[in-house]
C-alpha cells in the first residue's frame, strides 16, 4: 500500500497503471499517475473550511499570486455533485462528523485528479449507518468509472462492497477470489490460514468479588467542560465489562483517569477494596492494573528500544525487571523470552527494536507484558485494532483465559463484534455519559450502533 | 523530524561496526573539507596536517590536550545528561561560571585547611550549579517555560551576577587583575606526571572526569532512574503511561546536569589558576554541547570528541606559525560536528533498512517453501 502511494520503494517487481509501467519516488508521482490515497487517520486541518482543506497544497492561482477560491469552489461542487458526495465547501472541518470528514478526504483526492483510490481501513472510525453511506458513495464512484482499492480487516464489508477480493497474508498474496463465490468463513480461513477464531466467550466466569469500583467519575477539559460525566460501574473478578461508543465520546479520557494519567473528580475509585484515587500511575500499575493502551506507538512502546527494554516499561518497579535501584538485565531478558514464546511474538530475537515488528506482534508483546505480574484488572483499549486476524484470535484467547482465571477486564473497543462477543456486561458511552446498559447475549451490532449514536436510546 | 532529533542526540543506538564507521567517515570528510578550505586560502593542506600531527605527538602538547580535554569532557557530560531526556540545558555555561565564582570565593576564604578546603570548594560549586539549573527546571515544570529560553537568559544573568560578585564582594586587585582571593597552596589539586618526557603535569581532575564518565554510563544504563530518564527522552507519552513522573524527572535531571556543570571550572580553579578572574576560561558550556553532539552522548564517544576538540584548540597556535589563521581550526571544528551528524544520519538509515530486511527475511523463511511450490 505504501509502495503504491509512493511512500516506500519496492525492492523488486513493477507497478503498471493502465498498462504502462510506472515507478514512484514520492506520493506526488503517485498522484500524477492518478492514484490517490484516503488515509485511515484523517489528514485535515480542523480550523480551515472544507474548501481550504481541499485546495491545500494545490491551490488554484489567479494572476500567479492570488488564490482563485471561486474556481475551486465550482470544481468542488462539480465533483461533489457528479459522485453524490454532498460536500458543503464553506463549513469548517471542525464542525463536521466523522463520515463527512471522510467524504472530504475522498473529495480531496478526486480534486487532484485521482482515477484510482486507495482506502485504508475506511470503516474503522464509522458507525454502521455511516458505513452504509460510505458504501453508497463508493458504488457511485465505481459507476463513474473510478477504480477503488479497499483495504479492510472486516470480512462482511469486503464481501459486500468488492467486485474482486485479494487476500494478503504476511505480505504474500494468498488468493484472489470472487465475492459471489466465497463465504465469509472461507475468506477468513484464507486470511488466518487455519481455523476461524470467534470472539465468543462460552460460560460465564463472573464472580461476586468486585475488583474495580468507580462512582461518579468526571473528567473536565482545561476550560471546565466535562468530557466524562458521572460515570459509575463495578467490574467483578472474572468479568469483562465492555464500553461501546463512537470514538471521541470520552473513552480515552475515562481510561486515562482510571490509570491516573489525567486529573479527575471521583467519589469512589477502589481497586480490590483499596482506595486508589490519590495514587500516582506507577502505584496503580504496581497495585495490579495492566494497561493495553489505545495507541501502542504513543503510549505502549519505546519504538527505538529493544524488546527487552520494552518489557521493563511500565513494570520498572517490579521483579523480574529490577533488583533494588538496579535494572535486572538478566531477569528482564529471560522474561522477555518467555513472553515471546508464550504469546507467539514473531521476532528474530529480543534485541531487535520494537519498531521492526509488525503491529500484531507489537500488540502481542504488550498483551504479554501487561498480563505479567498477576494483574487484578486489565484495561484493554482497542486491543485488536490494526492487528492481523491471527494475532486478533490469539489476543482474544489470552483475554478469555485470563478472565477464566479471575481477571477483571475493562474492554474499550470500536469493533462491535469484539465487544458483543467478549463482554459479560456492556455499557454504552455517549458524550461522556453512560447512556445504556446492554445485554451482550441478545443485542445485534445494528442495535448497538444506534445506541452509540444516540439514535435509539434505551435499546 | 522527531526521529531525526532522537538520532541527533544519540538516543538511538548504532550497533557493531556501524558505530565505528560513522565517526571515521565523518573525520575523513572533515579533513577533505578543511583541505579544500586551506587550498582556497592558498595554503598547503599536507604541510598543515603534517604540522598538526607532529605537534600532536609531542609529550608537552599531549599533556595540554588532556588538561583542556578534562574540562570539555565534564561539560559534555553535563549537557548529555539533559540531552538523553530531551532537555536542552543550554545554561551549562552560566552554571559553571557562577559555580566557579562562588567556589573560588569559598576556597579563597580558607575556612578549613588543606584537603577539606578542596572538598568544600567542590561541594559549593556543585551546589551552586545545581541550584542555578534548578531554576530552569522549576520554571519548566510549574510555568511551562521552555528550558532552552530560560537557560539562555540565565546565562546572561549569571554573567552579570558573577561580575557583580567579583567586583563588589569577592574581588581583590592584584596588579591590573581583579579576581577572587587566591586559594591557599595547601588546597591545590595535585597534578599527575602521566605523560613522560614533559614537565607539564596532567590535572588531577582527570580522575574525577573518568569516574564521572563511568557513573554516567552506569546510572543511565543500569539503574531504574536511568531507564526512566531514557524512556522519557524516547517517548514522553509512553513514559507517562508507564507511570514515570515526568515533572519530577525534569527537575531532577536539570539538577544533576547543573551539579555536573558546577564541576567544569574545578580543574582550572583548583589545578591551574587558583582564583576566578577575567582570565577564567569562558564558553566551555557551549563547547560541551558540540562535544555531546559529536560523541552522541556516549561516554566513550564524548571522551574521544573532547580530546579531538582540545587537540584542535591547542594546536591552533601552532598553525599560526605556518601563517594559517586560527579561524581555520574553528572551521574544522564546525565541519567535524556537521559531518558527524550527517554521517550518523546516513549510517542510521542504512541500519534501519538493513534491520527491517533482516527481520522480514527471518520471519518469511519458513514461508519460502510453499510459495515457490505455488509459483511452480
Amino acid at each position: 500500500m505504501k509502495i503504491l502511494y509512493g511512500m516506500q520503494r519496492p525492492d523488486e517487481g513493477e507497478i503498471r497503471v493502465e498498462g504502462k509501467p510506472v515507478g514512484f519516488h514520492t506520493p506526488a508521482d503517485a498522484i500524477d499517475a492518478g492514484i490517490g490515497m484516503v488515509h485511515q487517520h484523517f489528514m485535515l486541518a480542523d480550523n480551515l473550511t472544507v474548501l481550504e482543506n481541499v485546495v491545500l497544497g494545490s491551490e488554484p492561482r489567479r494572476g500567479g499570486v492570488a488564490l482563485d477560491f471561486g474556481a475551486a469552489r465550482k470544481k468542488i461542487k462539480e465533483i461533489s455533485d457528479a459522485y453524490g458526495l454532498g460536500v458543503r465547501p464553506d463549513v469548517p472541518v471542525e464542525d463536521l462528523g466523522v463520515g463527512d470528514r471522510q467524504r472530504v478526504e475522498i473529495l480531496k483526492v478526486l480534486y487532484r485528479g485521482a482515477r484510482i483510490l486507495i482506502l485504508d481501513e475506511p470503516t474503522a472510525v464509522l458507525v454502521p449507518h455511516e458505513v452504509e453511506e460510505l458504501f453508497d458513495n463508493l458504488r457511485g464512484l465505481v459507476r463513474e468509472g473510478l477504480t477503488i482499492l479497499f483495504i479492510s480487516h472486516k470480512l462482511d464489508e469486503v464481501l459486500r462492497v468488492a467486485d474482486e477480493i485479494t487476500v494478503i497474508r504476511r505480505g504474500t498474496t494468498v488468493a484472489t477470489v470472487d465475492p459471489q463465490e466465497v463465504t465469509s468463513r472461507k475468506l477468513a480461513e484464507l486470511m488466518v490460514g487455519s481455523e476461524l477464531p470467534s470472539p465468543e466467550t462460552r460460560e460465564s466466569t463472573v464472580t461476586d468479588v468486585v475488583a474495580l469500583s468507580v462512582r461518579d467519575l468526571t473528567v473536565r477539559t482545561g476550560d471546565g467542560r466535562p468530557v466524562v460525566e458521572n460515570v459509575s460501574f463495578d467490574i467483578r473478578k472474572g468479568e469483562v465489562l465492555g464500553i461501546a461508543g463512537v470514538e471521541g465520546n470520552g473513552q480515552a479520557e475515562l481510561v486515562e483517569a482510571i490509570m491516573g494519567m489525567r486529573p479527575c473528580e471521583v467519589a469512589t475509585l477502589t481497586l480490590g477494596g483499596a482506595d486508589i484515587s490519590r495514587w500516582p500511575t506507577l502505584k496503580r500499575r504496581a497495585g495490579g492494573i495492566g494497561y493495553i493502551p489505545e495507541d501502542r506507538h504513543r503510549h505502549g512502546l519505546l519504538l527505538e528500544s529493544p524488546l527487552w527494554e520494552n518489557r521493563i516499561l511500565g513494570h520498572q518497579t517490579r521483579k523480574p525487571n529490577i533488583k533494588g535501584p538496579w535494572i535486572d538485565r538478566a531477569g528482564a531478558r529471560a522474561d522477555t523470552r518467555r513472553i515471546v514464546e508464550e504469546y507467539d511474538v514473531r521476532t528474530p530475537g529480543i534485541d531487535v527494536d520494537a519498531a521492526t515488528l509488525s503491529g500484531g506482534n507489537q500488540q502481542k508483546l504488550i498483551v504479554g507484558r501487561e498480563m505479567s505480574g498477576d494483574p487484578v484488572l486489565l484495561i484493554a483499549s482497542h486491543p485488536t485494532r490494526g492487528v492481523d486476524i491471527g494475532a486478533q484470535a490469539a489476543i482474544w484467547d489470552h483475554l478469555r483465559t485470563a478472565r477464566a482465571a479471575g481477571l477483571a477486564v475493562l474492554l474499550i473497543s470500536a469493533d462491535l463484534d469484539e465487544l458483543i462477543g467478549l463482554s459479560d456486561t456492556l455499557k454504552v458511552i455517549l458524550r461522556g455519559r453512560i447512556v445504556a446498559d446492554v445485554d451482550p447475549a441478545n443485542v445485534t451490532p445494528e442495535q448497538l450502533g444506534s445506541a452509540m449514536t444516540g439514535a435509539g436510546e434505551g435499546v | 523530524m522527531n526521529g531525526f532529533v532522537d538520532r541527533l542526540l544519540g538516543r538511538v543506538r548504532l550497533g557493531g561496526w556501524l558505530a565505528v564507521a560513522a565517526p571515521v567517515i565523518a573525520v575523513v570528510f572533515a579533513v577533505l573539507i578543511t583541505s579544500v578550505v586551506l587550498l582556497i586560502a592558498g595554503k598547503d593542506p599536507v604541510e598543515a596536517f603534517t604540522t598538526l600531527a607532529d605537534y600532536g605527538t609531542q609529550p608537552r602538547s599531549m599533556a595540554m590536550t588532556l588538561n583542556t580535554g578534562v574540562m570539555y569532557y565534564i561539560s559534555a557530560l553535563a549537557v548529555a545528561v539533559g540531552f538523553r531526556m530531551n532537555l536542552f540545558n543550554i545554561g551549562v555555561d552560566g552554571q559553571y561560571r557562577l559555580a566557579a565564582v562562588v567556589a573560588a570565593a569559598v576556597g579563597g576564604a580558607a575556612v578549613v585547611p588543606g584537603v577539606l578546603n578542596i572538598v568544600l570548594v567542590v561541594v559549593s560549586a556543585v551546589v551552586v550549579g545545581a541550584l542555578w539549573a534548578a531554576i530552569a527546571g522549576l520554571l519548566r515544570v510549574y510555568r511551562g517555560v521552555s528550558e532552552v529560553i530560560s537557560t539562555i537568559m540565565l546565562n546572561a544573568i549569571a554573567t552579570g551576577l558573577g561580575s557583580w560578585l567579583v567586583s563588589e564582594h569577592f574581588g581583590v586587585l592584584t596588579g591590573n587583575d581583579l579576581g577572587t582571593r587566591p586559594i591557599p597552596d595547601d588546597a591545590h589539586m595535585p597534578g599527575i606526571p602521566l605523560i613522560a618526557g614533559t614537565p607539564v603535569l596532567v590535572n588531577g581532575f582527570i580522575v574525577v572526569a573518568v569516574l564521572l564518565g563511568v557513573a554516567y554510563w552506569v546510572v543511565l544504563n543500569r539503574t531504574r532512574f536511568g531507564f526512566e530518564l531514557r524512556a522519557t527522552g524516547k517517548s514522553e507519552s509512553a513514559a507517562v503511561a508507564s507511570g514515570v513522573s515526568v515533572k519530577k524527572m525534569i527537575v531532577v535531571t536539570m539538577v544533576i546536569s547543573g551539579a555536573v556543570a558546577g564541576l567544569i571550572g574545578m580543574p582550572e580553579l583548583l589545578g591551574a589558576s587558583y582564583k576566578y578572574s577575567n582570565n577564567f576560561p569562558t564558553d566551555l558550556g557551549f563547547t560541551g554541547i558540540a562535544i555531546a553532539l559529536l560523541g552522541r552522548n556516549n561516554p566513550v564517544g564524548m571522551a574521544i570528541g573532547a580530546l579531538l576538540w582540545s587537540f584542535l584548540y591547542n594546536s591552533s597556535n601552532q598553525l599560526q606559525l605556518l601563517d594559517i589563521p586560527k579561524e581555520i581550526v574553528q572551521i574544522m571544528q564546525g565541519v567535524v560536528v556537521l559531518s558527524v551528524i550527517i554521517a550518523y544520519e546516513l549510517v542510521h538509515r542504512y541500519r534501519m533498512v538493513a534491520e527491517q530486511r533482516r527481520v522480514g527475511r527471518q520471519l518469511a523463511a519458513p514461508q519460502e517453501a510453499p510459495k515457490t511450490e505455488a509459483a511452480a
